[in-house]
C-alpha cells in the first residue's frame, strides 16, 4: 500500500489523494522542496498571489463558495505570520481551510534562526487545530487528519508546520485510511428527544420567527434546501445573519432580510416580539443580538449548533441541539410532518399581520438624487443588472458590506463571501480571486469601499496573471465611511483621520495593472457603465463615486435592544441627527 | 411565556469552585493549549496539575481547578472539549463529592525550642521528615489543600523557607472510572 517519498512529495500526493485541485500561496526558502515537488505534477495547481494575507482570503473565497476545504502554502517566519489575519478571519466564519507552513529545519528550531518564527505557538489561537510535524513518520497521518479537521464539526483552518529537514526526508506515504479521528468525533445527529421537545413548542407557537446562520451553509446544499422545505411547510417567517445570506431565497415571501445591528425594521422586531425562535446554525454574536439583556425577552429560543460550546455561550436557550443542521433540519422536518395535530395556520395569522405593518415601513427606502449617486441606489442597480447570471459577490468590511447585504439579493447559498466575525478589511479582492478560481465562468464582483480595497490592492496582479474577470466595484466616498459614520455617532463628527486622502487614481491604477478601469458620478450613466464591466471579459476597476455622507441605515445602537433602532430619516435632506441617540454607557460597549 | 433565559437565576450567577478531569493525547503543546484557552478566554485557573498517567496509550491526565458561574463553567468545560487532542472533560464537582488532594514540600528554618516545635507539629499533622540539617528540616505533607494551608500557616510562625506545592490531583469516590 505505502510508496516512499520524500516528505515533499508527500505534501502534494496528499493534496492529490484529498482531492485538492487548487492552492494558493507564496514560495520561500523554507518550503523550497514542497514548490519543487509541485514543479512535477500538474493535478494541483498552484496560484501565486502577491501577499500571504492574500493567500489566506483567496482559499477563503475558493472554500466558501465551492463548499470544498481552502488550501494554502506558504513559507516559515513572515509567510506564516502574514497568514495570521486570513487564518483569524476563517476561524471566525468557519472556514475548512488547510494552511501548510514551512519551518526552519528541526535542529534549529528555538535557535531564532533566519525566518524562524513559533508558528504553531502563534497560531493556537487562531486555528481550529495546529500541527508541528517533528517526524516524517508522521506527515502523512498528519496531512490526512488535517483535512478531517478542517472540514468536518465545525469548519475551521489547520496549520500544519513542516521543517524543511522534514520535507527532505524519505518515508513511507499512506493513503488516507478511516473517516474518523482517534479523539474528534463531532455530534452530527441531534438528540431526538430535544428535536421533538422543539417541534412541540414550534407547532404552538403563536409568533414564531426563524433565525438562521452561516452553519446551514456550512453544511452543504442539502441544509438549505431541507430549511427552504421546513420554512415552506410551516409558514412560519425567517430572517438570517450576515453569514447565512442565501441559504433562504430573498425572493420568498416569508423573507424578512438580514437582521442585526443594519438588519432590516422587520426582521429585528420579529426577532424582539417574537415567543418561539429557531435557531439554526447561527451563534447569537453580538452584532446580532444588540443589548443581551433586552435580547428577544419573551421568547422560548431553539438553538440548532453543531459546536456545544456555541450554546448558551451568549444567549441561554430553551431547548439546545447539538447536530448538523442538515441531519437536525431533516429530524425536524420528520417529526413535524408526524404532529399528531397540525398548527392551526389562523394561530399565526395577527403575527404575520403585524409584521407586515413593519414592512410597510419600509426600512431600506433612502433618498433618491439625480446629481449624485446614492449608494444604495448602486448596489441595487449593480443587483438588477446581473441577477440573471447567478454573481456571486464577495465584499471588503464598511458600510458598501452592509449595503451589499441589504440591496443585494441571494437566491442561493454560496454566492455571497464576506468577512462576518473578524471584520477584515481587504477580504473581498483576493476571496473574489479564490472564488473565481472555483468558478471560471461565473460573474465574480467584489463590492468594495475605496479604503478596503487598498489593503490587499495588490491581489489585482493576481488576478491579471490568471486571466481572472473579477470586477471591484468600489463605492467611492472619500471616507472610512462606516468610521466616519460612528465618529458621527460617538464623537461629535470630529472625523479623525477617516477621510481618505491621497487616492490613487482608480482607472489609471487598473490599467497600470493590466485590468481595466472605468469611473461612473453620474446616476444616469450608471447603468451602461455597469453593463461595460459585465461585458469586459478581463478584470475590471470600477470607480464608483458616490454621495460622501450618506449613513447605513437601518442601525441598532450600541447599547440598546432590537426596537430601538434608527431609521433612515427621510423629510431631511441632511439625513438622520445620529450625534446624540448613543448614551455614556452605549459608547463604552462599541 | 415565562423568561426562563433572561431571568439569570441569583443561584447561578455566584460564582462557585470547581473540579475539572480533563484525559488528553499526550502531545507536544497540549498544555500550552489548555493553558492557553483559559487565558485567552479569560477564565480562571486556581490550580493546575498534568502527569501522563497511561505510557503506553500516551494519555495525560490534567486536574484543573476553576471557578466561574454555571454558565461559565459550562462554557470551559465544552471548549476544553473542542480542543482536538481531548479525549474526555469530567466535572469532578458535579459528579459529587470527590477526593482531592494535594502534596506539600515545606522547608523550615530555626534553632533551638522552634526545632522541636516545628518537629511536634509536623507529627500532629502527620507529616514525614525528608531531610534534617542542625538548623533546618524539609517536611512533606499530604492532604487536602486545606489542611495543607494550615499546616504551612502554622510553620510560618516558626519560620518557613520555602514552600512547593503540586496543585490537586483529584478523582471521584466509587467505582465509576473515568
Amino acid at each position: 500500500m505505502s510508496e516512499t517519498m520524500s516528505g515533499a512529495e508527500m505534501v502534494i500526493k496528499a493534496m492529490q489523494d484529498q482531492g485538492v485541485e487548487h492552492i494558493f500561496g507564496y514560495p520561500g526558502g523554507a518550503v523550497l522542496p514542497i514548490y519543487d515537488a509541485m514543479f512535477h505534477q500538474d493535478k494541483v495547481k498552484h496560484i501565486l498571489v502577491r501577499h500571504e494575507q492574500g493567500a489566506v482570503h483567496a482559499a477563503e473565497g475558493y472554500a466558501r463558495s465551492s463548499g470544498k476545504v481552502g488550501c494554502v502554502l506558504v513559507t516559515s517566519g513572515p509567510g506564516a505570520t502574514n497568514a495570521i489575519t486570513g487564518l483569524t478571519d476563517a476561524l471566525l466564519d468557519s472556514i475548512p481551510l488547510v494552511c501548510i507552513t514551512g519551518q526552519v529545519p528541526t535542529h534549529l528550531i528555538g535557535s531564532d534562526a533566519f525566518q524562524e518564527c513559533d508558528t504553531v505557538g502563534i497560531t493556537r489561537h487562531c486555528t481550529k487545530h495546529n500541527y508541528l510535524v517533528r517526524s516524517i513518520e508522521d506527515l502523512p497521518r498528519i496531512l490526512h487528519e488535517a483535512f478531517y479537521v478542517a472540514a468536518n464539526g465545525r469548519p475551521g483552518p489547520v496549520v500544519v508546520d513542516i521543517p524543511k529537514d522534514v520535507q527532505f526526508a524519505m518515508g513511507q506515504y499512506e493513503k488516507p485510511q478511516s473517516n474518523q479521528h482517534k479523539t474528534y468525533r463531532p455530534q452530527m445527529d441531534g438528540d431526538i428527544s430535544k428535536i421533538r421537545a422543539a417541534v412541540e413548542l414550534m407547532a404552538n407557537a403563536k409568533k414564531p420567527v426563524f433565525y438562521s446562520g452561516g452553519g446551514v451553509i456550512n453544511s452543504g446544499d442539502e441544509a438549505s434546501a431541507l430549511l427552504r422545505e421546513l420554512v415552506h411547510l410551516t409558514g412560519y417567517p425567517i430572517t438570517s445573519t450576515l453569514m447565512g445570506l442565501g441559504a433562504y431565497p430573498a425572493a420568498d415571501p416569508q423573507w424578512l432580510g438580514m437582521l442585526g445591528m443594519h438588519g432590516t425594521y422587520e426582521a429585528n422586531m420579529a426577532m424582539h416580539d417574537c415567543d418561539v425562535m429557531i435557531c439554526i446554525g447561527a451563534r447569537f454574536d453580538d452584532r446580532i443580538t444588540g443589548r443581551l439583556n433586552a435580547f428577544s425577552p419573551n421568547s422560548k429560543k431553539i438553538h440548532v449548533d453543531i459546536d456545544p460550546s456555541s450554546i448558551n455561550k451568549n444567549v441561554r436557550v430553551d431547548i439546545g441541539i447539538v447536530g448538523d443542521c442538515a441531519s437536525v433540519l431533516k429530524d425536524m422536518l420528520t417529526e413535524w410532518k408526524a404532529l399528531s395535530k397540525k398548527p392551526n395556520v389562523k394561530e399565526i395569522a395577527p403575527w404575520l399581520k403585524e409584521i407586515e405593518t413593519w414592512k410597510a415601513k419600509d426600512c431600506l427606502a433612502y433618498r433618491a438624487s439625480k446629481t449624485t449617486i446614492k449608494p444604495q441606489y448602486a448596489i441595487e442597480r449593480l443587483y438588477e443588472l446581473t441577477k440573471d447570471k447567478d454573481p456571486y459577490i464577495t465584499t471588503e468590511v464598511g458600510q458598501h458590506q452592509m449595503w451589499a447585504a441589504q440591496y443585494f439579493r441571494f437566491e442561493s447559498p454560496n454566492r455571497w463571501m464576506t468577512s462576518g466575525g473578524l471584520g477584515t478589511m481587504g477580504y473581498g479582492l483576493p476571496a473574489a480571486i479564490g472564488t473565481q478560481m472555483a468558478h471560471r465562468d461565473s460573474l465574480v464582483i467584489d463590492i468594495a469601499g475605496e479604503a478596503s480595497i487598498l489593503m490587499n490592492m495588490q491581489e489585482m496582479s493576481t488576478a491579471v496573471q490568471y486571466r481572472l474577470p473579477v470586477k471591484i466595484f468600489i463605492l467611492n466616498n472619500e471616507y472610512m465611511g462606516m468610521v466616519r459614520q460612528w465618529q458621527e455617532l460617538l464623537h461629535g463628527s470630529r472625523y479623525s483621520e477617516s477621510y481618505s486622502e491621497s487616492l490613487p487614481d482608480f482607472v489609471k491604477l487598473a490599467e497600470a495593472y493590466g485590468g481595466k478601469g472605468i469611473r461612473c458620478s453620474d446616476p444616469a450613466k450608471l447603468d451602461d457603465a455597469i453593463r461595460e464591466m459585465i461585458d469586459f471579459p478581463g478584470p475590471v476597476i470600477f470607480d464608483c463615486l458616490v454621495e460622501k455622507m450618506e449613513n447605513c441605515f437601518p442601525m441598532i445602537p450600541s447599547g440598546k435592544a432590537h426596537n430601538e433602532m434608527i431609521l433612515n430619516d427621510l423629510s431631511d435632506d441632511a439625513g438622520v441627527e445620529i450625534g446624540n441617540i448613543i448614551d455614556q454607557k452605549g459608547k463604552a460597549l462599541v | 411565556m415565562t423568561q426562563s433565559h433572561y431571568s439569570d437565576a441569583p443561584a447561578s450567577s455566584i460564582p462557585a469552585r470547581h473540579t475539572l478531569s480533563i484525559l488528553v493525547d499526550n502531545e507536544p503543546g497540549v498544555l500550552a493549549r489548555v493553558a492557553g484557552l483559559f487565558s485567552g478566554r479569560g477564565y480562571n485557573i486556581e490550580s493546575l496539575t498534568v502527569s501522563e498517567t497511561e505510557h503506553e496509550k500516551h494519555v495525560s491526565r490534567l486536574t484543573i481547578v476553576t471557578t466561574g458561574t454555571a454558565m461559565v463553567i459550562e462554557q470551559i468545560k465544552h471548549q476544553l472539549d473542542r480542543l482536538i487532542p481531548v479525549h474526555r472533560v469530567i466535572d469532578l464537582t458535579v459528579q459529587g463529592d470527590a477526593i482531592e488532594r494535594e502534596l506539600a514540600l515545606v522547608k523550615v528554618t530555626g534553632r533551638g525550642e522552634q526545632r522541636s516545635e516545628a518537629l511536634r507539629i509536623a507529627a500532629a499533622f502527620g507529616a514525614r521528615t525528608l531531610d534534617a540539617t542542625l538548623n533546618s528540616f524539609v517536611f512533606e505533607l499530604t492532604g487536602a489543600s486545606e489542611d495543607i494551608e494550615r499546616f504551612v500557616r502554622v510553620m510560618a510562625e516558626l519560620g518557613i523557607a520555602e514552600v512547593s506545592r503540586t496543585g490537586i490531583a483529584a478523582m471521584s469516590r466509587g467505582a465509576e472510572a473515568l
